[in-house]
């Protein structure tokens, strides 16, 4: 079994056969690690380089350790530390690799599209492990395991998305996922935080938390950063704890088995209440623990590229 | 040294021709016949059979990087890469290093040109200092030592004032302002149309309102001033109709758009190609239906091809980092009469006037954008069957950031003359 692709660049363009076959395979993986060795031989050989050009801890310890129980190598490029700081291209970054015989990069990036640019270039297989505001693949995908391990079925599942879905790359990914899927997809946050084009991609848009938050299965809370605030998209940071924050108040309202998730890192006290992330209804911790498995599929599943593909008109 | 071409389709707006005949060239002119005196000199013979022969084209928009970004483009190979395209005249803009802001760096310009240039270069020279938007630069000094309008470009001025001034100035030399209508502040780090590509891509967006607020705002002031106003690469539907307006209400507003914004949407922008990659940027197909409209009620007065050269490695990389432009020289004849002319939206002869007669009268070039008697001998003729793929390998320009490669076309120039010589031959 295969996603018959190299790259997982993002959700958009899986497609409902992609992600059950991915959904499938973690519960197996899962399994593995309430044994005494954790460990597949599967990857025994391949070199699994670890490209990350944003701070990360969850997400870049996951990838190693799900790639260290496939028994990969896995290499950390430490970017304030490498040739980027002299200037490097990322393409010339991605091309030093590939002559190291890199078969998978994991890149974090800043940017929209890097991963894409990096996997038009190698032979290796990319993984985007987020880039800037487009998507964020794995998050997308261990949402949609924990959400689909809690609940059981997405068809008629309704989720709610909360916060600054505008510079979300985890939002678009849930998005592309869950409707996919056939599960319902709300967001709710200030309209300066919204794409104006979001009901496009088949989404329920809410402003008030209150009304939203009565009607959802799941509530899948973002992170909001507080530099948002300086570009004028929210009067402050006590404006938005007043509006959005997800409060023991508000999960009353909620239906009594709502799942409350978060991808990490929370600010506690501002999108989410201390009392509520640690709640029975939060699944945090096991969107985590999740994450690894999700991760060993993904790995498993993409297939590089053997035959050296000439590097055609790199634009 | 005489020239004749023999049997050709004669287009010249100008004049309203469109017949076979012959063209005479004496002496870098156009004239109906040969002097007496000359008789016994050469004349250069061209069969002209199933060719057709339109005034030389006339860019009025493009950036030839020459002084300073020579990495990019030089006049040597800009002018080369224009006259391939059929394009006896371009325009260049000021954003050159040093900018064309002082009557030395148009002379220097100017000299390069007579020395290493194909094509004629008509210099566009900063509207400000420096492009700083804050104090007038020398613009007499600048007309006299040979700018054809002036404009800060990519810099647009901010201040309502400094453009009011510029509008006002700029009248006892009939020198056209050229706006690139864009608010700064309403762009701020977008790389592409704000809409739902933009969104799904994860690139912030330019909506185009940044354009038009500023058209609007041009518009205004050139009511209140009676300057001439000249907007750059119209992009928008919006756009369209403010000039439209204001053109109906007796506003010396004229407009120019490029191929791209009638050819390609923001879809293509999929793949992060940076190619695609241009500002104003990529819009929508309502706004190419728009657009093409503006064309053919003459709310758009000339199509420009807005030529950006940018090295490989500067667009080679991540989209956000990339710099804005595409090349366009080589290109915009073949995609006029490709997307314009064989799609009905304006006949030929309408087509060629945006590239001819309209910026010559605009820009007050004289004896040239046409093919009557007297005139200087700049003529493009084209080869309607001529059927080919655009390649990378095959383009002139020193910049090869062009999202046209690959594309088929049918038409294009064969022969490009400037001042009564050959100047590119296919």
């Amino acid at each position: 079994m295969s996603l018959n692709r190299k790259d997982l660049l993002g959700l958009e363009h899986l497609d409902k056969k992609d992600l059950q076959a991915i959904l499938d395979l973690v519960k197996p993986f899962k399994s593995l690690f309430t044994r005494s060795v954790k460990k597949t031989p599967t990857l025994i050989g391949k070199t699994v380089v670890m490209l990350f050009y944003e701070p990360s801890t969850r997400t870049r310890t996951s990838f190693e350790i799900a790639a260290k129980r496939l028994s990969a190598d896995v290499v950390n490029i430490a970017i304030n530390t490498s040739s980027v700081v002299k200037g490097e291209s990322l393409i010339d970054t991605g091309k030093t690799l590939e002559a190291m015989k890199a078969d998978f990069v994991i890149i974090r990036h800043s940017l929209a599209g890097a991963p894409d640019i990096l996997a038009r270039n190698l032979n290796a297989s990319i993984i985007n492990a987020g880039d800037g505001f487009h998507e964020h693949p794995t998050q997308g995908l261990l949402d949609l395991y924990t959400m689909y391990e809690k609940k059981k079925k997405f068809e008629g599942l309704k989720v709610l998305l909360v916060g600054d879905i505008l510079h979300s790359r985890v939002a678009k990914s849930n998005i592309w996922a869950l409707t996919k899927m056939g599960a319902e997809v709300a967001v709710v946050g200030p309209p300066t935080l919204i794409p104006s084009n979001i009901e496009g991609l088949g989404v329920k848009v809410y402003y008030d938390l209150d009304e939203a938050v009565k009607k959802v299965d799941v509530v899948n809370i973002l992170r909001i950063q507080l530099e948002r605030q300086q570009e004028n998209l929210f009067p402050s940071v006590h404006e938005y704890v007043e509006l959005y924050q997800l409060t023991k108040e508000r999960l009353a309202m909620a239906k009594p088995g709502v799942l409350i998730m978060h991808p990490g890192p929370m600010n506690r006290g501002i999108e989410i209440s201390s009392d509520v992330a640690d709640s029975r209804n939060a699944v945090i911790n096991e969107q985590v623990t999740n994450g690894i498995a999700v991760r060993m599929a993904v790995l498993y599943l993409l297939k590089p590229n053997k035959q050296v593909k000439k590097n055609e008109n790199a634009d | 040294m005489r020239m004749q071409i023999k049997n050709i389709r004669i287009i010249d707006p100008l004049q309203k021709k469109d017949s076979i005949g012959d063209i005479f060239i004496e002496n870098g002119k156009i004239v109906s016949k040969f002097s007496s005196n000359t008789s016994n000199e050469a004349c250069k013979i061209i069969d002209g059979k199933g060719k057709i022969a339109v005034p030389g084209l006339i860019d009025v928009h493009s950036h030839l990087r020459d002084p300073g970004q020579e990495e990019k483009e030089t006049i040597y190979t800009g002018t080369r890469s224009a006259a391939k395209g059929g394009i006896t005249t371009v325009f260049c803009m000021p954003n050159t290093r040093p900018v064309i802001d002082n009557a030395p760096t148009v002379e220097f310009i100017l000299l390069k040109t007579q020395k290493e240039g194909l094509v004629n270069v008509f210099p566009i020279g900063c509207a400000t200092k420096g492009s700083q938007g804050v104090e007038l630069s020398e613009i007499g000094i600048l007309k006299k030592a040979g700018i054809v309008a002036v404009s800060d470009d990519g810099l647009p001025i901010a201040n309502s004032q400094i453009m009011r001034r510029t509008l006002e100035y700029t009248k006892m030399f009939q020198l056209p302002v050229i706006s690139h209508s864009e608010d700064k502040e309403l762009s701020k780090n977008g790389v592409m149309n704000e809409g739902k590509n933009s969104m799904v891509l994860g690139l912030r967006g330019i909506p185009k309102q940044a354009e038009e607020v500023m058209v609007s705002r041009d518009i205004m002031l050139a009511e209140l001033t009676g300057g001439y106003l000249h907007i750059a690469h119209v992009s928008t539907a919006g756009s369209v109709d403010l000039v439209r307006q204001a053109k109906k209400k007796g506003i010396k507003v004229t407009a120019e758009t490029c191929p791209h914004y009638f050819t390609l949407t923001d879809d293509i922008v999929k793949l992060y190609d940076t190619n695609t990659k241009m500002n104003p940027p990529l819009r929508e197909k309502k706004d190419i239906d728009a657009i093409k409209q503006g064309l053919v009620d003459g709310t758009i007065d000339c199509i420009a091809t807005d030529h950006a050269p940018h090295a490989q490695e500067e667009k080679n990389r991540e989209f956000d980092l990339a710099p804005f432009g595409i090349i366009g020289f080589e290109t915009i004849l073949s995609l006029v009469l490709n997307e314009l002319v064989d799609k009905g939206v304006l006949s030929l002869s309408e087509a060629i006037s945006k590239m001819t007669s309209n910026p010559a009268k605009i820009f007050n070039l004289s004896r040239r954008g046409t093919l009557k008697e007297g005139s200087i001998a700049d003529i493009t003729i084209i080869n309607p069957e001529h059927s080919y793929e655009f390649k990378k390998e095959n383009i002139v320009s020193k910049s090869k950031n062009s999202p046209f490669i690959g594309r088929r076309f049918k038409g294009g120039a064969e022969m490009t003359i400037v001042a009564g010589n050959i100047v590119w031959k296919v």
